[in-house]
């Protein structure tokens, strides 16, 4: 086994997403298919190869530091679930 | 001939004689959409009252005598890109009320360029898929044969162009999504080069492999709707300031004295016997307009889908943690507290593919195992793409089938993700690499579902591919199908 149901609730939590018995067991059955899979990689020797974060390498996209027009406050607001004013409103964080 | 069933070139030349109106086009557009659109469900949403307001636009321009590269041109986008004010789900429960403040920039150089946007069109969600199935809105079907997946994750749009239900569409492509849906369905979907086309607006699926592209239905109009499309955006830091050529010159040129490689790990056991027959018959079309087929190697071929498979999921989990019900879309609804609200929100609003890879994602990033997969795979894609660097030392460009097999049924792969994985085997090295690639229809089955030929260039090299794409195209005299719908 790559990866155990325990280790499947914990990485569940990680992503934060509520998982159900059955998603678990499912989850479980199918990561390890895939993880299993994956273990090919090993056979491969990468010592002392650079890891590639992107094919086209493109390094500082700077531009000048200008203030430029923004969505703007409402417009930002407009898809919230739920606003008030000029905020999202969240259920609370602190007991 | 109905004017839905002809081409971007075709359309503006009948404009530019007086033929017909931006309006007529739209009009036809639409009806063959009301006919044939309940059975193969390309769309998510129509935009049927903005599609007439803008042909009434465009026929106010052309009178005046500005007629643009896609003036009164119908064409469909992936639900992926952010139109302003037009609801944008990304095939998800969680978007499924989101409205865009804003145009992606493609949307606005399409504008510009005067095309009629027809509506949303129907993908896998996220773009994680190969067969349109994960979407929250239900599946689309091959216009092929309606039992069968039209291939994915941009499976709407490649559906649209085949079925005559716009003229043209837009794709995304992650590992796959534009060509193996245009090779499943028939059509023309290139991916250019990482960097070549703008994603500003485009919902980030893996934001090192994502790549937007066009289907249509010949090699002419991809190179109408890359002259569009291409181009340094200053707004997305992954675009690439580098001169872009006008790619209609790359049509109907010579390719004689050219070198195909013919990568002998893309002619595998297991691939349909159809598919290598029509690679070999691509070989001779290629070998009869004066170029050679060579045999390349790119010998870590059999290790791009396990690469894939940790770097997209882990991207992938990183770009949509920002699914949390607080800013847009859905949120759960009756939550307690805080974190009971992310849990339930992500928990209902994302399907079982989208979990499955943030999971997969989440486990390769968490602590204890980011080098043992993320760090190795990204090394392994340091080698996969050094195998392109070394294979185009000896060919101009690469031709491979696009796809292991025609197009599966609905359902078929459904219960196990690692073969519907595998569906992409032989496109997604051109995602890990950067590079650009083609897929043209190369013939049919005995079954009559398309098959598609792959092209795969350098970086930038988009003009050679579709150099050597209208060559086929051209030599190829392939019998002219429509889906019988």
């Amino acid at each position: 086994m790559k990866i155990s149901a325990k280790e499947v609730e914990y990485v569940a939590h990680l992503a934060r997403l509520a998982i159900t018995e059955e998603e678990k067991e499912k989850f479980t059955a199918q990561l390890n298919d895939i993880l299993l899979y994956i273990d090919q990689l090993n056979e491969l020797n990468t010592d002392g190869v650079e890891p590639t974060s992107h094919a086209i390498s493109v390094t500082n996209a700077f531009r000048e530091d200008k203030i430029l027009d923004s969505i703007g406050t409402q417009a930002s607001l407009a898809n919230a679930p739920d606003a008030r004013g000029d905020f999202f409103r969240v259920p609370k964080v602190i007991d | 001939m109905e004017l839905y069933q002809f081409t971007i070139h075709e359309l503006q030349d009948k404009i530019k004689n007086g033929d017909v109106t931006a309006t007529q086009i739209t009009a036809s557009v639409f009806s063959r959409i009301e006919a044939v659109e309940d059975r193969v469900h390309a769309y998510i949403r129509l935009m049927k009252d903005d599609a007439f307001a803008a042909a009434a636009r465009a026929d106010a321009d052309i009178k005046q005598g500005r007629l643009k590269p896609l003036s009164g041109i119908p064409i469909a986008l992936k639900d992926i890109v952010c139109t302003r004010g037009v609801a944008t789900t990304c095939g998800s429960h969680i978007l499924h009320n989101f409205v865009p403040p804003y145009n992606a920039t493609v949307v606005e150089k399409l504008l510009e360029a005067g095309a009629i946007f027809v509506g949303k069109a129907n993908m896998d969600e996220f773009a994680m898929g190969s067969s349109t199935e994960t979407s929250y809105f239900g599946p689309t079907r091959n216009p092929w044969d309606l039992e069968r997946i039209p291939g994915g994750s941009s499976g709407g749009s490649a559906a649209a162009v085949a079925a005559d239900e716009c003229i043209a569409s837009i794709g995304s492509d992650t590992g796959g999504s534009i060509r193996q849906p245009a090779a499943l369905c028939g059509v023309v979907g290139m991916k250019p080069t990482y960097g070549r086309v703008s994603r500003f607006g485009l919902i980030a699926f893996a934001s090192s492999l994502d790549q937007i592209g066009p289907f249509t239905k010949d090699v002419e109009d991809c190179a109408v709707m890359m002259n569009v499309l291409a181009g340094y955006d200053p707004r997305e830091s992954t675009s690439v300031n580098a001169d872009v050529p006008d790619y209609r010159q790359f049509l109907g040129r010579d390719i004689r004295g050219w070198k195909i490689g013919i990568p002998r790990e893309y002619v595998v056991e297991g691939i349909d016997p159809e598919i290598s027959a029509s690679l070999k018959n691509a070989m001779a079309v290629m070998e009869n307009a004066g170029a050679k087929c060579v045999d390349v190697s790119l010998p870590h071929t059999p290790y791009c889908v396990a690469t894939y498979y940790i770097i997209a999921p882990a991207e992938a989990s990183s770009n949509l943690a920002r699914y949390d019900g607080v800013r847009y879309g859905f949120r759960a609804p009756e939550t307690r507290e805080l974190l009971d609200m992310y849990q339930k929100t992500r928990m209902q609003g994302f399907g079982a593919e989208v979990k499955r890879r943030i999971m997969i994602g989440t486990y390769a990033l968490s602590a204890g195992y980011y080098d043992a997969y993320y760090k190795k795979a990204s090394q392994v894609r340091t080698l996969i793409r050094k195998d392109f660097e070394e294979a185009f030392r000896q060919c101009d460009v690469l031709m491979t089938p696009t796809t292991p097999t025609p197009a599966f049924k609905i359902g078929e792969k459904t219960d196990d993700p690692l073969q519907m994985y595998l569906s992409d085997i032989f496109t997604i090295s051109a995602n890990l690499a950067g590079i650009p690639g083609i897929s043209v229809p190369g013939g049919f089955t005995q079954g009559g579902l398309p098959i598609g030929i792959q092209f795969l260039g350098g970086p930038f090299e988009e003009g050679k591919l579709i150099q050597i794409a209208s060559a086929f195209e051209k030599n190829a005299n392939l019998e002219k199908r429509r889906p019988a719908l």
